[in-house]
């Protein structure tokens, strides 16, 4: 424990920062679902808004430990570093982690190279996510979706309703008042929770600065084997990255502004090393976060789809 | 140094300014082409809020339509909307500046309206209201004005848009602004603020108007920034619902929640209701540390010197503050549920941590929206707004929502579709104190079903219905009534037959009157959703009247069974019809729904009879007619 916060009283000093009223928040909906929901898992990406989320469930059931388990979907093409990364955190706090891959997908070599990301993130991600969930009978999984990341995530529920096949139906979502959230399901259904949901990009890096929380090394820039492939820099990250003839990976100054699977992650340019630099280059290029996610781009809206499907 | 600078030059002193931000969030309403989205668009482009890919994709669409930029684009929605070209939820944006973070919750002003306004102005600071600087005050703005009174949101900005096309007229701008005042001053606002705009020009939306320069009253973004919010949470009266109990260890018992309203201190007295028991606060944990202090809305741990049994849904208090306890209290509420309130059913009502079982008896009014006015009204429907008086299974603990958000708002849920179908706002409890705790849990009512009719209905997928058979002894009553049960049975409907001579003679009078409770049980077999059929010869007209009265006369069918006296002597098995004179006379109903006779027909052909009449009256799907 830290020292007392003897601050002396004064009306005008009962005033949250924006960071510490989201904080509460979340910390608020994280309780409220471990409360009324009978087998939660939170879902562990390892990405930044995961570390942010984890930590808020860190502090929600201070000093005990979190009341479910985290969940990994390894669609084993992501970066070597996150996986570390992952390993070391979750038996550091002494989580309980559960990795899952879809073995069928994995047999028949399921890849992002061979098949196309849109195949392949169907099979590995949204199938491999919706088999954990039901093997592991959850009824809420807690997500680090955030509402500023992508047009059609504006109206998602902070509590976002799946049928027993897990799927969403945009026409079928409750109203949200206040701070009262409806968890009331039929058995079979579940519910997606989306602490983040308030947060912005702005506010998960201001917050990772603020608390320190320890984020993988790859948002930070180093010099990283990469190629390029139609604008975009792919890092090759392992033996399996089919180089084209001729093809060399070069040595470049690159940092992840999103972390997902190596082949579909693209690499920024850049010089920044630190938490602050790396915020002052997001304030000063202003791209949207989902532009390094190749998902994105196959169609029109395809988030929207991917999300009646059951992808987070 | 502007903030492009401050980024570029000195990022720490940047990220020490952005860490001290307070949050604030708006609902923006008006009506259709009042030119929301175009504010909004506005407000995100000039703010910087929107990412150079998308905007670039927003001009491209917007040159496509000929025009630099259209603002509106930056916040559509869904797929599905997007193709209609309506947006039909709520939508929540970000953005912010130095001072504060802002959350928008734009709803749109469609059918749904009430619904989602409700929704994004449960909890707001702000609510921003457009007015067409062209077409004035209408009947919208003072509905959108009265419900964002109703959910108590403190503060309201009123942008009188579209000044570019009025010549930016003064005299135009305080004509509104003196109309609309007037209407407002008796909404309760803490504050109200007039700002004349161009949202397509950016006129005084973040930018000062130089077309206005008789107006220096701020910027609407400059409003949003310095409009003082900390005050907006109730600070004096502490609640804490407790959320959470943590108990990593035989040593360690926290309670863990978010404070509702109020400020704690360590040390301080505190009660726990409803278990009435005290203690003290020795310590408020949270991650970070111990805290001297913690006040709304912060999440904190909570520990007491004794060991109290508490649980979540309790809440903790000052002992010299206590909120209202009641199991009855007078709510608004607003419905959001395409189902109509049914006020014979119970609700479960949430209620800070709590969840209880809540009936709806009586509606005083519901508002009509059009003129503001009370009417009287049975029942609510999706989007209405209106009184009622709520009564819970067990006491709640509250405050008046005008007074608390956070002990003041409940929600209702029906417990067969798990759908939210109302939100509501407990009013000022006109019970003393005293009156509360009178009614404790002694004073419940009697237990009483929690399942209503059309609950049940919709359970067995079917409508209940009373079959009243009437007609003088022997005339084929009973007979008619089974080949009617068999038949609705194999048409898969549940029914059952209520027959005098099969096990149920009590009571039955000698003229074949049917006994006192008839009427009560009819009702019960109803609501419980069967097809009941009633086999009693009941001779009197106002008897007959009773039971349809008890029923309904929509779930009441009335069969005049007027077999010949030939062959009701030639049935007669008990000695009625002789020898001697007869005994026996009825009072024929005047209008039943079906005459038949057995005369000529056998029990079955009269049963496909009142089938066809099952099936007029509505209580039986148009399918089985034949
Ligand atoms: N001239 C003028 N037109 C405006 C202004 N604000 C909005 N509009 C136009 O009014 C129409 C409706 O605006 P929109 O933002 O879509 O309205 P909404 O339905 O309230 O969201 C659009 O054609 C806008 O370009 C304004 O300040 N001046």
């Amino acid at each position: 424990m830290q020292a007392v916060d003897a601050s002396p009283e004064r009306a005008l000093d009962l005033k949250l920062s924006h960071l510490r009223q989201l904080e509460a928040e979340s910390i608020h909906i994280i309780r409220e679902v471990a409360a009324e929901f009978d087998n939660p898992v939170m879902m562990y990406s390892i990405g930044k808004d995961s570390s942010v989320m984890v930590q808020l469930a860190r502090k929600a059931f201070h000093p005990g430990k979190l009341p479910f388990p985290l969940l990994h979907i390894d669609t084993t093409w992501k970066f070597r570093e996150m996986i570390e990364f992952r390993d070391k955190f979750c038996k550091e706090h002494g989580f309980n982690l559960i990795v899952h891959t879809n073995q069928q997908g994995l047999e028949e070599n399921i890849n992002p190279f061979d098949h196309g990301s849109s195949k392949y993130t169907t099979i590995m991600k949204t199938h491999a996510l919706l088999q954990a969930l039901h093997n592991g009978g959850y009824d809420a999984a807690f997500g680090g979706a955030r509402r500023d990341e992508e047009r059609s995530r504006a109206k998602e529920r902070i509590y976002s309703f799946r049928d027993r096949y897990g799927q969403w139906d945009p026409k079928n979502q409750r109203p949200e008042l206040w701070n009262l959230y409806n968890g009331k399901i039929t058995k079979g259904e579940s519910i997606r929770a989306f602490p983040l949901s308030n947060w912005t990009e702005l506010d998960i890096w201001l917050y990772i600065y603020l608390e320190n929380i320890p984020i993988v090394p790859l948002y930070f820039a180093k010099e990283r084997p990469v190629v390029e492939r139609s604008g975009t820099l792919l890092m090759v990250d392992d033996e399996r990255f089919p180089l084209k003839p001729g093809e060399k990976p070069r040595m470049e100054m690159v940092r992840f502004r999103t972390l997902g699977c190596y082949p579909l992650t693209g690499a920024l340019p850049s010089t920044a090393t630190t938490l602050p630099d790396i915020i002052r280059e997001m304030l000063l290029t202003k791209y949207s976060e989902r532009q390094g996610r190749l998902i994105d781009f196959d169609e029109e809206g395809s988030m929207e789809t991917k999300k009646r499907e059951g992808y987070f | 140094m502007n903030e492009q600078e401050l980024i570029s030059k000195d990022i720490l002193g940047y990220l020490e300014q952005h860490q001290q931000k307070e949050l604030l969030r708006f609902v923006s309403v008006g009506s259709v082409d009042d030119g929301k989205s175009t504010l909004i668009g506005r407000l995100l482009h000039d703010t910087h809020g929107i990412y150079e890919d998308q905007l670039s994709a927003v001009k491209r669409a917007s040159h496509r339509a000929g025009v630099e930029i259209d603002f509106s684009l930056f916040t559509d929605g869904l797929k599905a909307e997007r193709e209609q070209g309506i947006t039909i939820d709520v939508a929540y944006r970000y953005f912010s500046t130095t001072k504060r973070k802002f959350i928008i919750a734009d709803t749109p002003g469609h059918v749904q309206y009430t619904r989602n306004m409700a929704t994004g102005a449960s909890t707001a600071n702000v609510a921003i209201i457009l007015i067409d600087a062209r077409l004035g005050v209408l009947q919208q703005s003072r509905r959108h004005a009265y419900i964002a009174s109703l959910l108590g949101i403190p503060h309201l900005f009123v942008c009188v848009n579209k000044m570019d096309l009025e010549g930016y007229s003064r005299s135009k701008f305080e004509q509104i602004r003196t109309e609309f005042q007037h209407f407002v001053a008796g909404l309760g606002f803490k504050g109200v603020r007039f700002t004349p705009i161009s949202a397509l020009l950016g006129d005084n939306v973040v930018h000062r108007s130089e077309s206005m320069p008789w107006y220096d009253g701020g910027t609407l973004l400059e409003h949003l920034e310095n409009v003082p919010i900390a005050s907006d949470w109730n600070h004096e009266d502490f609640r804490f619902p407790v959320q959470y109990v943590l108990r990593p260890d035989l040593n360690y018992r926290g309670f863990a929640g978010a404070l509702a309203s109020g400020v704690v201190k360590k040390g301080d007295a505190v009660m726990v209701l409803p278990s009435q028991r005290t203690s003290k606060i020795v310590a408020i944990d949270s991650f970070d540390g111990e805290k001297e202090r913690a006040f709304a809305p912060m999440s904190v741990t909570l520990r007491l010197a004794d060991e109290i049994d508490i649980s979540r849904g309790d809440m903790l208090v000052h002992p010299h503050n206590l909120p209202h306890a009641a199991q009855r209290f007078e709510t608004m509420l607003v419905w959001l549920s395409e189902r109509p309130l049914d006020r014979q059913k119970s609700y479960l009502l949430k209620h800070t941590t709590q969840v209880v079982r809540a009936e709806i008896a009586d509606v005083s009014y519901v508002m009509d929206l059009e003129t503001l006015k009370q009417t009287p009204a049975a029942r609510f429907e999706l989007n209405d707004i209106g009184r009622a008086t709520v009564t819970c299974h067990r006491p709640v603990y509250f405050d008046a929502y005008q007074k608390n958000r956070g002990t003041g708002a409940f929600i209702l849920i029906d417990s067969l579709t798990n759908n939210t179908v109302a939100a509501g706002m407990i009013l000022e409890s006109e019970l003393s104190s005293d009156e509360d705790d009178e009614r404790g849990p002694s004073s419940l009512e009697r237990p009483r079903t929690q399942v209503s009719p059309d609950e049940r209905s919709e359970r067995l997928g079917q409508k209940g219905a009373t079959v009243w058979l009437t007609g003088l002894p022997a005339s084929g009553k009973s007979a008619i009534a089974f080949a009617l049960e068999r038949r609705l049975f194999d048409l898969k409907r549940l029914a059952m037959v209520i027959d005098p001579d099969d096990g149920l003679s009590r009571g039955v009078q000698p003229d074949g009157s049917s006994p006192a409770q008839t009427p009560e049980l009819a009702r019960r077999c109803t609501d419980a959703g069967l097809l009941a059929i009633f086999a009693y010869a009941s001779p009197l007209r106002a008897d007959r009247d009773t039971i349809r009265d008890s029923v309904g006369a929509d779930r009441f069918v009335e069969i005049h069974v007027t077999t010949s006296l030939e062959l009701r002597k030639k049935r007669d098995k008990r000695g009625v019809y002789g020898p001697g004179p007869l005994r026996v006379s009825e009072e024929a109903p005047k209008q039943p729904d079906a005459i038949v006779l057995l005369d000529g027909s056998d029990p079955e052909e009269v049963a496909q009879q009142i089938v066809a009449v099952l099936v007029k009256r509505g209580l039986l799907p148009s399918l089985y007619a034949l």
